[in-house]
Order: C-alpha cells, then sequence, then structure tokens
C-alpha cells in the first residue's frame, strides 16, 4: 500500500467519490466532443457519417463501452448519494447502497456489453 | 502503525460576490437534472446503441429519421441544456475544490464559462436549423421516404 498514509481510509464511500468525480470529467469532455461531433450534419450528410464512421471502429467501440460504463457508474452511484442525503436509512444503509451501486453497475454492463461488441466487431 | 499527521483541507477561494442561496440552488439542480438525466440519456443510448445494428447503423439517415420527430427534437434539446449545465456545475465545484490560487481559478472559470457557452449555442443551432435533405446533397446519404413525404426529392 501507499507509504504516505492520509485522511482516506479506503472504504466504499472514498473510492465512490473519487470514481464520480473521474467519470464526471470523462463524460463531460466527451459531451463536448458529442455536440461538435453532431453539429456535422449541418455541414454536409458525407462530413458528418465520415465523423461517425470513426465511432464504429474496434478502438472507439471499446471507448463507447468505457464511455456508457462511466455513464452507468455516475447515474447510480448519483441516486446513491441523493438517498443518502435525503434519507436517514439509506445513511445508515450507506455501505450496501455502495454494493447495490456496484451490483447494478455490473448487471447494466454484462446486458449491454454483449450486443454493443458484437455490433463494433460484427460478429452476430 | 502511527495515526497519520492530519492536515488542514485548503480554503475555499470565495466568490467575492454575496449570492443568496446560490449554493443551495446549485446543489438542487444537480439532484433534479441528475434524475432527469438518468431517464434521458439511458433513452438516448438505448435507441441509438442497442436497439437494431446499434452505432454500426447511425448515419445521416438515421440523424434524419430521428429528428423528422418532435419528440427526439424536444429529447434532444434537454439532453443538450441539462447535460451540459449538469456538467457545468460539476466542473466548477472540482475547480474550486482544486485551482487554488487565485489567477487560476479564473483562468479555468473563464474557459468553463465560454466553453459551456460555445456548446449550448453550437447544440441549439444545430437542432433548430437542422435540414434533412439539404439540396446538394447525394441521395444515397438520405432518408429517401423522408425526404420524398416532404416533397424535397
Amino acid at each position: 500500500m501507499s507509504s504516505t498514509p492520509t485522511l482516506y481510509r479506503g472504504h466504499e464511500g472514498m473510492w465512490n467519490w473519487i470514481a464520480h468525480r473521474a467519470t464526471g470529467v470523462a463524460i463531460f469532455f466527451f459531451l463536448v466532443v458529442h455536440v461538435i461531433d453532431t453539429s456535422l450534419v449541418r455541414v454536409s450528410p458525407e462530413a458528418y457519417n465520415e465523423v461517425i464512421g470513426t465511432y464504429k471502429t474496434p478502438i472507439f467501440g471499446l471507448v463507447e463501452a468505457g464511455l456508457v460504463a462511466a455513464i452507468t457508474f455516475h447515474a447510480f452511484n448519483g441516486l446513491r448519494i441523493i438517498a443518502v442525503d435525503q434519507s436517514l436509512w439509506a445513511l445508515r444503509h450507506q455501505r450496501k447502497l455502495a454494493w447495490a451501486v456496484y451490483i447494478i453497475f455490473a448487471l447494466m454492463m454484462l446486458g449491454f456489453l454483449p450486443r454493443h461488441l458484437s455490433h463494433v466487431f460484427g460478429g452476430a | 502503525m502511527s495515526a497519520p499527521e492530519l492536515v488542514a483541507p485548503h480554503q475555499r477561494i470565495p466568490s467575492g460576490r454575496t449570492r443568496h442561496r446560490a449554493e443551495r440552488w446549485s446543489w438542487i439542480f444537480m439532484r433534479v437534472s441528475g434524475v432527469l438525466l438518468l431517464v434521458l440519456i439511458f433513452t438516448h443510448l438505448f435507441t441509438n446503441l442497442m436497439v437494431g445494428d446499434g452505432i454500426s447503423r447511425v448515419d445521416f439517415a438515421f440523424v434524419a429519421g430521428k429528428w423528422a420527430s418532435p419528440l427526439w427534437q424536444v429529447w434532444d434539446v434537454a439532453m443538450l441544456w441539462l447535460g451540459m449545465l449538469h456538467g457545468f456545475n460539476g466542473m466548477r465545484l472540482l475547480i474550486n475544490d482544486y485551482a487554488h490560487s487565485k489567477r487560476l481559478n479564473r483562468i479555468f472559470h473563464a474557459v468553463l464559462g465560454l466553453a459551456t457557452v460555445a456548446i449550448l449555442v453550437l447544440g441549439t443551432l444545430v437542432l433548430t436549423t437542422f435540414d434533412p435533405c439539404p439540396a446538394d446533397a447525394d441521395p444515397q446519404y438520405l432518408d429517401v421516404p423522408l425526404c420524398q413525404d416532404l416533397g424535397r426529392l
């Protein structure tokens, strides 16, 4: 482990706090890029199709998978934050709720990844 | 093992303005927009990445077909504004947490503000002035039935 001890002890809440910030920043920058690439529909259909074509390549397919993972975590951890802020019950059970976030995240990705990756890699 | 020394957190840089309950409104906005965005974005991801051939079938004609419906126009305008403002506010909080010098803080806030306004203006213009059947476009790129219905082809 780290040789310089910190205030934080590495429980679920801390990791979720870090991941919430990191995924939030990643999603923000993607949103900026995504509005710009979509704006090419006003340039010409060819220009838009060319850029969206790069989104269909294997590398970008994996980036999209990461993006969906970031959004899914941020969304359900956000619900956990709201719950912990609003209810004493949720505050008492915040650790269980953190695990609920991990489980929902895993289930959503299990539903999404096989289908998306088969679109990207052209298996199915 | 001895307990680590606790260091006092950095002082946040005050805004210099009196903003009555501004941070409370910011807090409420994050919660409300967050819940709305959850519905808006998961639906967006489902229709664009899961249905049919997913990302493989996204092209100009696909976008034209979607935006032919007022529902998706409103949907995407709402997603643009709520997403961008939610992201702007989140980034603003991070800047306040991490940009400790007054100068850096101001520079980051200025860049963030400019980027947010630029993206909101660009996105709104694209959504409100979109032409599904540009006159000089090769029909192979268009949603032909849609353009025939519109009498543009």
